[in-house]
């Protein structure tokens, strides 16, 4: 595999702080009540992970589903930040027209089929959308992020079992986060080595990968996809860390591991990891990177702005519009 | 037009059999479809027919049939997903609720979901309590889903037609009591019965029996019987419970006053009671007598056949029913 140039880099640097920018907006906003839903599940500190994977992706071909953690895969993939934060804001401009939220991004265009709420719910989806591609002999994969929460319940075993039984092409890729809500793997998990659990599947076990680590996740996941495009499925045990919790209402659960936390921000932060490695690697790079902070910063306050001035459904047929196809 | 007496079962696989020739993104899966040749063999033949791609034997795995079927869906396939037996799909219940159901709503029609959820359903023969459902109101609770009940081999061949060829994903339940009923079947590939449209199957002037699937028969019988006093019932198959056909309900009703419901299923927040609230409702100036319901007793089904027998409805319940009424 040819190595990733400076460009692919900078590339992944923008969306990482793109990233990162758009859930610090948000963890403000909800704070301030701009935006009003119950449930908003950030994705600071998993940046690599996502934009890792989807760096991987052969765009227009391969194919990205998700659990409700969905704004940094949406990102990455290329859907404007205006259209997600009108999603956050229940607008009509949001992706899913103010009916979904955060946790039900999705844009067909960009082959992303979704954040999804119920945990482990979207992981037969995948299969279902990896048997089409392999009906159709499209050639393409499909990337399922899991939660390592979700490989506890029925549908992460029958899911992966069926996509052994029928050679499905899918990259299978836990997101381990250490925690399922507030509970450690460690408590949960009679093996706590999730990634082990492929072999009982006829899944090919890659292990874990070090998810703070761009250029890992990218190797590792680019590797899985050229496996599962022609063999079959792959697990990988991506490790990170979430900055705010399960979900930002979780005040309680992040005193509680502030020590844990400030350790994962000082020694493990996939930005500064990458930035640092950057900076270290180009001459003059640093500059560039500085405007793309700018940029990320600016991005996101005009994505604000313009969702702010979107206008919320109001009326009943918007109300009972797309229950059926007509 | 030239019809041809069918057993329902090979009613229903004759429609399969059609709509899979005429559309090669139509596939079937599930539990013994294959080489089994299905456990009601209503596939039979089938797998030599289509092949392994079309014709997929699945693992005991519900979660992840129901699953896969919506993301097959979601990606331009149609596929027909067999429960073997309704009791089954309790455990898809999310794949079906949370996500056939939903997404295209969810995403604001993004997305498409045309499916087929075959289950074979109805109690009686000492299956006992968990393998003795009709829960077919349960599914037409939620919006997004239609739901289909036949009650001849005719309207099963004709609405299961439908069922594959439209956009939304259907619920399709097939009374195991009724695979081996025979009736005349349409010789016509293009004989669709539309979603929700009921049907008056005896026309007459004292009082509506108001019924589905294998209600129908108890109808039929009990109406035949009463012709004896010299009462008149109409017979009205509503043949789908999503959408329902009220119009013809009220029509009927305004025109007998009386109203008995029979269904198959459990009393409590039943068929029997939303339609009773319908009618009250929508025709309350036309009601001469309290709408009566037949129904299985509250209680899950026992073993032992006498006191099994006892809980079940029958055609001497519904000319109990319409007696007290008249």
């Amino acid at each position: 595999m040819a190595a990733p140039t400076r460009e692919q880099q900078v590339e992944w640097y923008r969306q990482m702080v793109l990233i990162r920018e758009f859930e610090e907006a948000c963890y403000h906003l909800y704070a301030q009540k701009r935006i009003t839903g119950v449930y908003l599940h950030l994705y600071s500190g998993h940046e690599a992970v996502g934009v890792g994977a989807v760096a991987a992706m052969e765009r227009g071909k391969d194919h990205i589903i998700t659990a409700y953690r969905d704004h940094g895969v949406g990102l990455a993939v290329g859907v404007e930040a205006k259209y997600l934060m009108s999603e956050m804001m229940g607008r009509r401009d949001g992706v899913s027209g103010g009916k979904g939220g955060s946790m039900h991004l999705a844009s067909r265009e960009h082959n992303f089929w979704g954040g999804y709420a119920i945990v482990g719910g979207h992981l037969p989806l995948a299969t279902g959308i990896a048997l089409a591609n392999q009906y159709n002999q499209t050639g393409g994969v499909v990337i399922s992020f899991i939660g390592d929460g979700a490989t506890n319940n029925g549908y992460f075993h029958e899911s992966l079992n069926l996509s052994g039984v029928w050679k499905l092409p899918v990259v299978w890729i836990i997101e381990n986060n250490l925690y399922g809500m507030g509970t450690e793997i460690i408590r949960s998990a009679g093996n706590p080595i999730l990634h082990k659990r492929a072999a009982g599947y006829g899944v090919r076990d890659m292990e874990r990968v070090d998810g703070q680590n761009i250029l890992a996740m990218h190797a590792a996941v680019k590797e899985a996809i050229e496996y599962a495009r022609t063999e079959g499925p792959v697990l990988i045990e991506a490790m990170t860390y979430r900055y705010y919790g399960h979900g930002v209402s979780d005040k309680q659960y992040d005193t509680r591991l502030a020590d844990e936390l400030a350790q994962w921000k000082a020694e493990k932060d996939p930005i500064h990891l990458f930035r640092s490695k950057l900076v270290g690697r180009y001459k003059n790079i640093e500059l560039e990177l500085n405007r793309l902070d700018d940029d990320a910063k600016k991005q996101v306050a005009e994505a604000v702005e313009f969702a702010e001035a979107s206008p919320l459904p109001r009326t009943m047929d918007e109300l009972l519009s797309n229950i059926y196809v007509d | 037009m030239a019809t041809k007496n069918l057993p329902m079962r090979e009613a229903l696989r004759k429609a399969l059999m059609e709509e899979m020739h005429r559309d090669q993104r139509v596939f079937i899966m599930g539990q013994e479809v294959g080489y089994w040749q299905g456990t009601h063999r209503v596939t039979r033949g089938f797998i030599e027919e289509f092949g392994e791609k079309r014709v997929r034997d699945t693992p005991i795995s519900e979660m992840a049939i129901g699953g896969a079927a919506v993301g097959a869906a979601m990606a331009g396939l149609r596929p027909i997903a067999e429960f073997m037996t309704i009791n089954f799909a309790f455990l898809a219940l999310d794949a079906i609720v949370n996500h056939a159901a939903k997404i295209h709503y969810m995403f604001d029609g993004m997305f498409k979901v045309p499916l087929v959820f075959r289950a074979a359903s109805g109690w009686g023969d000492q299956a006992t309590a968990s393998h003795s459902h009709a829960p077919e109101p349960i599914f037409a609770h939620f919006p997004g889903l239609y739901v289909g009940c036949p009650a001849t081999a005719g309207d099963a061949y004709g609405m299961l037609k439908t069922s594959i060829r439209d956009d939304n994903p259907v619920l399709f339940s097939e009374s195991i009591a009724l695979y081996a009923k025979p009736g005349p079947v349409p010789d016509d590939d293009n004989y669709l019965i539309p979603v929700g449209k009921a049907d008056i199957k005896r026309p007459g002037r004292h009082v509506s029996l108001i019924t589905y699937a294998r209600g129908l028969e108890w109808s039929l019988l009990a109406a035949k019987e009463l012709e004896k006093d010299g009462i008149d019932c109409e017979v009205v198959d509503l043949r789908w419970l999503r959408p329902l056909d009220t119009a013809l309900v009220f029509e009927s009703f305004k025109k007998t006053g009386r109203a008995v419901i029979v269904e198959e299923s459990l009393p409590f927040y039943s068929f029997g009671s939303e339609l009773a609230a319908q009618i009250q409702e929508h025709c309350f100036d036309y009601m001469d007598a309290p709408i009566k319901r037949v129904s299985s007793l509250d209680v899950p089904l026992p073993y032992s056949r006498h006191i099994e027998l006892m809980a079940l409805p029958n055609a001497e319940k519904v000319v109990a029913a319409v007696k007290e009424i008249l």
